[in-house]
């Protein structure tokens, strides 16, 4: 028997599960990651750009950063989203449904636990990489270096993580990838907008701020900023601590949405 | 193979329901240590959510499950890692090469390091894809994807595999060729459960079969012992216009003996004692497939 014996009857999230989801994953990019690399990464410089530009031109600062450095900062948090939600929406979709990806994992020495939390690992590093990219490209346009920056994709992660088990949810809950476009404009949509990513929220009805609060979004977009800009601060241990709360809880459901899903 | 070796599979009273739909309704089934058992049945018959059952991917409602000792549920994670399954449905991921899809399988089936890549190269032997090892899997044809999909499931030398309709929807050629492959390792003692619907299958492969009706074991034995039970030596085929057929069927009912409709024409069975009650009509040997009409009242597809 080749097979490295399993003595504890239930161990949870045993590593060399999630470590087989992990390298399935990244044998699979080999074979797609220019094209997931290049949406990932020019969607949100194009925001950059384009906000960064438009209302640049308009505005010479926004709470005394440099609009572009504003909105560079930003945008990372949308690059995180962006990178995470989606291919967990549409990925854990077809491999339920189209390529039965999840049949042959199950069937292997994997519990829906490890599936979920292998491949919310995965997309949380890639979401860690792809976040730095309008970080980088405002450094081109003027942003300053910062030691605080080596902490944005560590923040990245954690967000990231949080958002591929959110698409995982989404994913485990609704019937048809159609029904994928209701979540896109309702709730996706607005957390995207009202995160204080392309203006700041101080400017908006309170009852807005209160709301935006909420948005794990918004508590991304200042982690990035107090790090980027050297402005941290005990805010930031709620900014954090709701982020990595988020991802528990997101974790948490959508082990029990697929799962409901994959086992009958 | 010890007779002191646990079954590889043992089901008993096994329920499985979905809603108002009872897809296993009391199943026992056996898989004695190093036997293939073929699990026959028509579509609907509860094949599949058995095999499901096996892999923990459903949950028994009712009864005892255990695959190689293990009990199920509760220990289905050791009871996956000493086992290997041909899905019915191709789900190789069709970007990478034959042999990616074999290092993932080498991980996610735990083969230690050291010994992963000479895994690697004994099942791109067994499943002849040696030369292909670098092609991509949407390249390959029906028959190389079939055989990757069961040699995959053989990466970490397990003692059970279970196939879920190994053949279906491919050429007679390449059902051989499978053919050959799953005999092969029922040489070297590896315990199999197969799901099928074709007779011949069974027939060639099987040490015994269950046959499975409406969620339940309506027949276990040899195939040759099943159609000596049900069928006997002989069937004799009676031909004729639909009148005639309907007429010799009434007929055959009054005297006892079981009939099937085979299309064009009816199998009159159980003959072996009629003596010179037999009817008139073309003689052939029994067969499964008789046997497996008289249980299950379907017809083959």
């Amino acid at each position: 028997m080749a097979t490295e014996a399993l003595t504890t009857p239930r161990r949870r999230l045993d590593r060399t599960a999630i470590g087989g989801v992990l390298v399935r994953e990244i044998i699979n990019f080999s074979s797609y990651w220019r094209s997931t690399t290049f949406s990932s990464t020019v969607e949100p410089t194009i925001y950059l750009l384009a906000f960064g530009f438009g209302f640049g031109s308009l505005l010479s600062s926004v709470n005394g950063f440099r609009y572009v450095e504003f909105v560079g900062t930003g945008t990372v948090a949308t690059a995180v989203l962006f990178s995470s939600i989606f291919p967990a929406m549409f990925g854990t979709f077809v491999k339920y449904k189209f390529q039965r990806t999840y049949d042959a994992l199950l069937a292997a020495p994997v519990d829906t636990e490890e599936l979920v939390t292998g491949e919310a690992l995965w997309l949380a590093m890639r979401a860690a990489v792809y976040g730095c990219a309008p970080m980088l490209v405002a450094m081109v346009f003027g942003l300053n270096a910062s030691w605080g920056m080596l902490a944005v994709p560590f923040i990245n992660f954690v967000a990231g993580y949080g958002w591929a088990c959110a698409g995982i949810c989404i994913a485990g809950r609704l019937n048809g990838i159609e029904n994928f476009n209701y979540v896109t404009s309702a709730v996706i949509t607005p957390l995207f907008l009202f995160a204080g990513t392309f203006f700041p929220l101080t400017g908006l009805p309170q009852w807005i701020q209160t709301i935006a609060q909420l948005n794990p979004l918004y508590h991304c977009v200042q982690l990035v900023r107090h790090a980027v800009f050297g402005l941290w601060g005990v805010v930031d241990l709620w900014n954090l601590g709701y982020i990595v709360a988020f991802g528990v809880v997101m974790w948490r459901l959508g082990i029990y949405f697929l799962r409901n899903k994959l086992i009958d | 193979m010890s007779s002191q070796a646990p079954p590889a599979i043992r089901l008993r009273g096994v329920v499985k329901r979905y809603g108002d739909i009872t897809a296993v309704a009391g199943l026992d089934l056996d898989v004695p240590d190093g036997q293939c058992v073929g699990l026959l049945g028509p579509n609907g018959a509860g094949k599949s959510t058995t095999m499901r059952l096996l892999t923990a991917q459903a949950i028994a409602d009712e009864g005892e499950i255990t695959v190689r000792g293990h009990q199920l549920p509760q220990r289905s994670k050791p009871a996956r890692a000493e086992m290997g399954v041909v899905p019915q449905l191709d789900n190789l991921d069709t970007t990478l090469t034959v042999e990616q899809n074999l290092v993932v399988f080498s991980h996610l089936y735990r083969v230690p390091k050291a010994r992963r890549q000479a895994a690697i190269e004994r099942v791109l032997d067994i499943a002849n894809l040696t030369e292909r090892r670098g092609a991509k899997v949407d390249e390959l044809s029906g028959g190389m994807r079939r055989r990757l999909l069961i040699g995959r499931a053989l990466i970490h030398e397990p003692r059970l595999v279970l196939l879920d309709e190994p053949t279906v929807g491919l050429d007679p050629q390449v059902r051989q060729e499978l053919w050959a492959l799953i005999d092969r390792l029922r040489s070297e003692g590896v315990s199999m459960l197969m799901s099928t619907h074709y007779i011949e299958e069974a027939e060639r492969l099987c040490d015994s079969v269950t046959i499975m009706s409406h969620g339940v074991a309506v027949a276990v034995g040899a195939p040759q012992a099943l159609v000596a039970r049900y069928a006997g030596r002989e069937a004799v085929e009676i031909y004729g216009s639909p009148a005639r057929l309907a007429e010799a069927e009434a007929e055959m009912a009054a005297q006892g003996f079981p009939t099937r409709r085979t299309g064009t024409s009816i199998a009159v069975l159980g003959l072996d004692d009629a003596d010179g009650r037999a009817p008139a009509g073309e003689r052939r040997p029994a067969n499964l497939e008789d046997v497996f009409v008289l249980l299950t009242g379907e017809e083959i597809s």
